[in-house]
This record gives structure tokens, sequence and C-alpha cells, in this order.
């Protein structure tokens, strides 16, 4: 057994040995979920180990763009983040809240989930552990902290990845959220071309990195985590000027480019579906045939969906400038108000996955950009 | 020392879980709406239940929804909770159907109360179109337990036709309370002899005082629009005058992002909210 390594630890790993944690991890009742290669992308799954990696691949990402090329051989991370966040697990797109069954007094109400499943959740990015905390305030600072979003995060292991390789639709150096893990993580790695660099950054992590044959990582082999940071840094495909956010959405909530915009825009809920930190959600009721038992589930809704602002006299947003508006101004200003930071990590996901590739940097540089009306 | 298993731990019950409650009375008050009395089944909880004029609870039933509904009753007795409601949706039109003694799931108090503690000394204007009388009528029940505290109160009323006026048979007891109610309809009918017209006109007839007066409003948003304007040009300054709003809400507690109003969750930030942290919003079209 190997020492276990100081909080804070720098390590080294050969690469193989990332398979000596991911091994402790499932020992210790983890279930491993991790990036692999299914129906054309870098999507998250179940993975059992190394071998389920998307190695030697990576991601062209543009606009409406995205596609799977050959990338570094061995590179066990050589791409940046896919459709799929974090969020999948920790707030999962359907949940039962509570059932109900009929009584003679009435109804009685029955627990909604089960135990919550303990995931490892391998190669998570800085943009998206910026994403969890984002959605932490969301669903335990509020009035009702939500306990299966509380049951599901204390059980999860984060082991996070340091980008090397921005794809051509992020901008996490705009907002600030990467491309380096700086918090929030069990354990961070960085691939260099031979080892991977371990930083410990819990207990938990700890032990685990102790299943593997580490060493201490030397000071050239920082250097050049650091360098090729600083490298990945100035390579990120988008820029977003975050400047006078909120004010300068609020000043102009009538600026024709929000007409524009919704020329283009198909309603479609992608941007939101793709979203690491949007959490709105709705709630339907399900019965079986006689009525007998029923149960309130919540599932994933979007600023995007008519139905979201519905109140009995009609739709609040009867259009798609109104709910484009909505959205991006959610984002970047008024989220800014209700946590205290931009809804938006600098992903590039709702560019790539916008089947009308709708930028919104550039949206914003153009509201930034022209005059106030 | 019993042995405890090993394991992941359930989840605590979620906050959206109802409270089982049972339909005490019904009062018809207008076509299409009544006010229905709830009371919480569990008497400790009964007990401990305690609201402001102005909140709301979620009324839930079993595979049909739930929906936010203001508390129309005296917040000095909360053990009888009603809600004054119409039945326009899946919901409401549900719980229309209900007979004393079904049962309900029910949640709450949620939201931004009227501020009348902060009001205490002032002269009040309340302005209410349709069903927007419901959560200021808690405010007029508070008003008249404590009626030296303020100054002079005037509540503007108003409806489409004269059937809709609700709570007609109080405002006698309302103006003995030296409440001075001034109702208004849209459209008049045979049995009509009073005024005609929309509500924020009868500012018209009003001289408040703005260094001493509070407007609270609650209707229509067209409606409330142009009581804000009445107001304001009556130099009644943005921060006393105080609006209800409505947006579509699943949740109450601030989570399902669907009842936002700019930075506001109505939820729980509103429904009450003054008019100058709303101002930036209220103008601006479809928002």
């Amino acid at each position: 057994m190997n020492p276990t390594p100081p909080l804070g630890t720098h390590a080294a790993i050969p690469k193989p040995a990332l398979d000596q944690v991911l091994g402790a991890l499932r020992d210790a009742g983890y279930t491993l979920v991790g990036p692999k290669v299914a129906d054309g992308a870098i999507v998250y799954g179940e993975i059992t180990g190394i071998a389920d990696l998307p190695v030697g691949w990576t991601a062209e990402q543009e606009a409406g763009r995205y596609r799977l090329r050959p990338g570094v051989p061995g590179r066990l991370f050589g791409f940046a983040v896919g459709p799929h966040a974090p969020k999948r697990y920790l707030y999962p797109s359907t949940a039962t809240l509570f059932r109900t069954r009929r009584t003679a007094e009435g109804f009685e109400v029955l627990p909604g989930e089960e135990a919550a499943p303990r995931y490892a959740l391998v190669g998570v990015r800085a943009c998206d552990l910026a994403a969890i905390a984002i959605q932490d305030r969301v669903f335990l600072d509020g009035p009702a902290p939500d306990p299966h979003y509380r049951a599901r995060r204390e059980a999860a292991f984060l082991l996070a990845v340091n980008c090397l390789e921005p794809g051509g639709t992020c901008f996490c150096a705009s907002t600030r959220t990467g491309p380096r893990c700086t918090t929030g993580f069990d354990l961070a790695l960085t691939e260099l071309d031979e080892v991977l660099l371990v930083e410990v950054g819990s207990e938990a992590g700890a032990a685990m990195l102790a299943a593997a044959d580490w060493r201490p990582a030397s000071a050239f082999e920082l250097t050049r985590a650091r360098r090729a940071l600083a490298e990945a840094e100035g390579r990120m495909g988008r820029t977003m000027d975050v400047r006078d956010l909120p004010d300068l959405l609020y000043e102009r909530l009538d600026h024709p480019r929000w007409e524009a915009v919704a020329a283009r825009c198909l309603s479609c809920a992608n941007c939101t579906m793709v979203c690491p930190t949007c959490f709105c959600a709705d709630v339907v009721d399900t019965s079986d045939l006689t009525g007998g038992e029923a149960a309130r589930v919540r599932v994933w809704d979007s600023c995007f969906n008519h139905e979201f602002s519905y109140v009995f006299g009609g739709h609040l947003r009867p259009n798609i400038r109104a709910r484009y508006r909505q959205w991006l101004t959610h984002k970047l200003a008024t989220w800014i108000d209700q946590y205290g930071v931009l809804g938006c990590v600098g992903c590039g996901r709702c560019i790539t996955w916008c089947p009308a590739a709708i930028d919104l940097t550039e949206e914003l540089a153009a509201i930034r950009g022209g005059e106030p009306t | 020392m019993s042995m405890t298993a090993v394991g992941p731990v359930p989840p605590a019950p979620h906050p959206l879980q109802p409270h089982a409650a049972r339909l005490v009375t019904v009062t018809p008050e207008a076509p299409g709406i009544a006010t229905y009395v709830f009371e919480l089944a569990d008497p400790a909880l009964r007990a401990r239940y305690a609201f402001a004029p102005g909140q709301f609870n979620m009324l839930f039933l079993p595979g049909i929804g739930e929906c936010a509904i203001s508390l129309s009753s005296d917040a000095g007795e909360p053990g009888r909770l009603a809600h004054t409601v119409r039945a326009v949706g899946s919901v409401t039109r549900a719980i229309a159907r209900l007979r004393p003694g079904d049962a309900i799931g029910l949640r709450g108090p949620y939201g931004s109360p009227w501020p009348v503690d902060r009001l205490r000394g002032r002269d009040l204007i309340l302005v209410a179109g349709g069903i927007g009388l419901a959560p200021l009528r808690p405010v007029v029940y508070h008003l008249i337990r404590h009626r030296p505290a303020f100054g002079r109160v005037q509540l503007l009323i108003g409806a489409r036709v004269p059937a809709d006026l609700l709570f007609v048979s109080e405002y006698q007891a309302w103006r003995a309370a030296e409440i001075e109610v001034i109702e208004t309809v849209d459209r008049a009918d045979e049995t009509w002899t009073g005024r005609v017209g929309v509500v924020p006109v009868l500012f018209y007839q009003l001289r408040p005082d703005p260094r001493r007066t509070a407007v609270l409003t609650c209707g229509p948003e067209i409606m409330m629009r142009f009581v804000v304007y009445e107001a304001l040009a009556r130099r009644i300054p943005r921060d006393a005058i105080y609006l209800s709003l409505e947006r579509n809400m699943k949740c109450a507690v601030a989570v399902c992002g669907r009842c936002q109003y700019g930075p506001f969750f109505l939820c729980k930030d509103g429904p009450v909210l003054s008019y100058d942290r709303v101002e930036p919003f209220f103008s601006v079209e479809e928002y």
C-alpha cells in the first residue's frame, strides 16, 4: 500500500495507474461515470476503466457543429466538453419528488426517490466544477434545500481534469472559470505526455490516490503543466466581454438585436438542455388508470418552451424574442443579482449544440456594440 | 443498540411534499369564484401554522396538479385557511368539484407579505381588480384589527360586471370600520346604480397626501400599470407603491425558475414588491 498523500499534494502517476484509482473508487462503492465515445460524440456514461475513455479522440467544435476526430494517440483527455454535463447525474432530467396513494381518508404521501446513487464523476472540467458550485447555490442555499440534490451531491466524488485543449466554442478564460480546476474537486488531473499529475483536493481524494503508485510531481513537471495551462488559456475559441454586466443588459432590454436573434432562434431549448447551470423545471403529474396511485415528477424545462410562462390569461413571453431575451439576461445579468455570479461558465455547449449556430458571445457583443434604443 | 444497515441514506422528505388538509366550507362569491376554507389535518402543524397578509399556499390534488393561491382570510385566525379561487385551470376546476370533508394537499405559506407593520401611521389606498381583492382582504382584516394605528384608508374595488364583485356582503362591516370602500364596474347592468369605469380612474376623486400615503394594489397587470401611473402623478413615492405580481409557479421555493421577474423570484422575493424595485422591468414589453 502506498502512503496517503496530504491535502494539496501535487503527485504524479504513470497513466496506466489511473486504473488503480478508478478501481479503488469502484471498490469504495462508487458508480464510475466518465467520458466515452457514443453516438458520434464524447458523452458521459458508465465506465469501468481507462479503456472506456475516448483515448486518442478529440472533437472539432464550432457554432452548430461538432465532429469527432482522431487526436493525439494515447491521449486520455485530449478533448473539450461534449453535450453532457455532470448536471445530469446530480440533478437528473426526471425525478419523482413524491408519490401518493388513495386511502379511505383521502390520500397518503409516499417518498419519491429512493437512496441516492454514489457517482464518481471522472473527467469533470473546470467549467463544470464552476457550474456545480452554481447549482449548489441554487439547490442548497435557497429557502428550501433540495434533499434529492443534496443526497446525490454529497455522495459524489469529483475526479476533475485540467483542460489543455480547449474547444472552438470555449471561453472559460473570459468567465474566469477555467481552464484550471482551482477548487471543488477531490482529485484534479493534468495530462502530460507520459504522466498524469494529480492534485489532491480532499481527504476522500487522498485516500483514492493512495491506491496508485504515486510520487511527488517534479518541479519540471509542474512547470510544464503550468505552461500548458497558460497556453490553453490563450487558445480559447471564443471570448466574451463580461464588463458592465448586469447593468448593460438591463439598459438594453429593448435592443433591436433581440429581434434579429429571434429571427434565427428555433426556440428548440437545446441550449438550456446542454447548459450545465440551467435549472428551470416543470413538475408534472402522473397517475395510474384508476387514479389510486399518482406521482409528482420534476422534469427539466426551458424558458424557450411556450408553456413556461403561461398564466391564466395568456403566455407572458409569447414570442422567441421575449424568450431568448429572458434566457440571455438570466444567464448574464439577473443571475448575478440572484446568486452573485454569472450564470455562464464559458463551456460553449450552447454554441456548439445550437442547430441554428447562434453564439451567445456574438449576441452579447452585438448588444454591447450597438447603441441602446 | 439495534443494528442499522450501512449504505446510501435515502433523501429527506422533499420540500415540495404537501401536508394533508381538509375542505371545511365553500362559499360561492361570484360566477366561477368561491372561497374554500381548508384546515390542516395534523393538529400540531395547525397550531404552528402562521401567515401574513399577501402570502400564498400551494394547493395540490393527486394526479391533477398543484397551484399557487393567495390566502384571503384573516391572518389573526391562522387555523382557518381561506382561498378565493376562480375555476379556470385543471387544478382550480378540480378544487371547484370538492365537497366539505374532502382531502387536499397544502403547503405554505410562501412569499413576501404586504408590509403592513411598516405602514403603520400611514394613509393607505388599496386598489383591487377582480380576484385581486382576495390577497388584499387579509390587509383589510388587519386594518380592522389595528384600525387606530393607520390613517385614512380607501379601498378601490373594480370588477368587470356587478356580479363579479367579491365579498360584497362584507363591505358594510368594512365601512363601519372606517374603510372607505369605493366600487366600480367596467360594464353596468340593470341592477347597478354605482360607478362605471376602470379602477385607476377612481384616483381622480382622491386627494392623497403624497408624504403619508402608500398604495397597495393587486389585479391584472394592465390595471396595476395605470394604478402606478395615477399614484406617481399624485407624487406618491415609488417605494410607497406596492404591487402583488403573478407568474407561473411550480415549486414556490425558488428552484423551478418559472416565476422569475427580472432578478426576482416572485415566490420568494415576491409576490409583493415595491414599485421602485420592479420599475426597470415593469414597462418592458413581454418581459
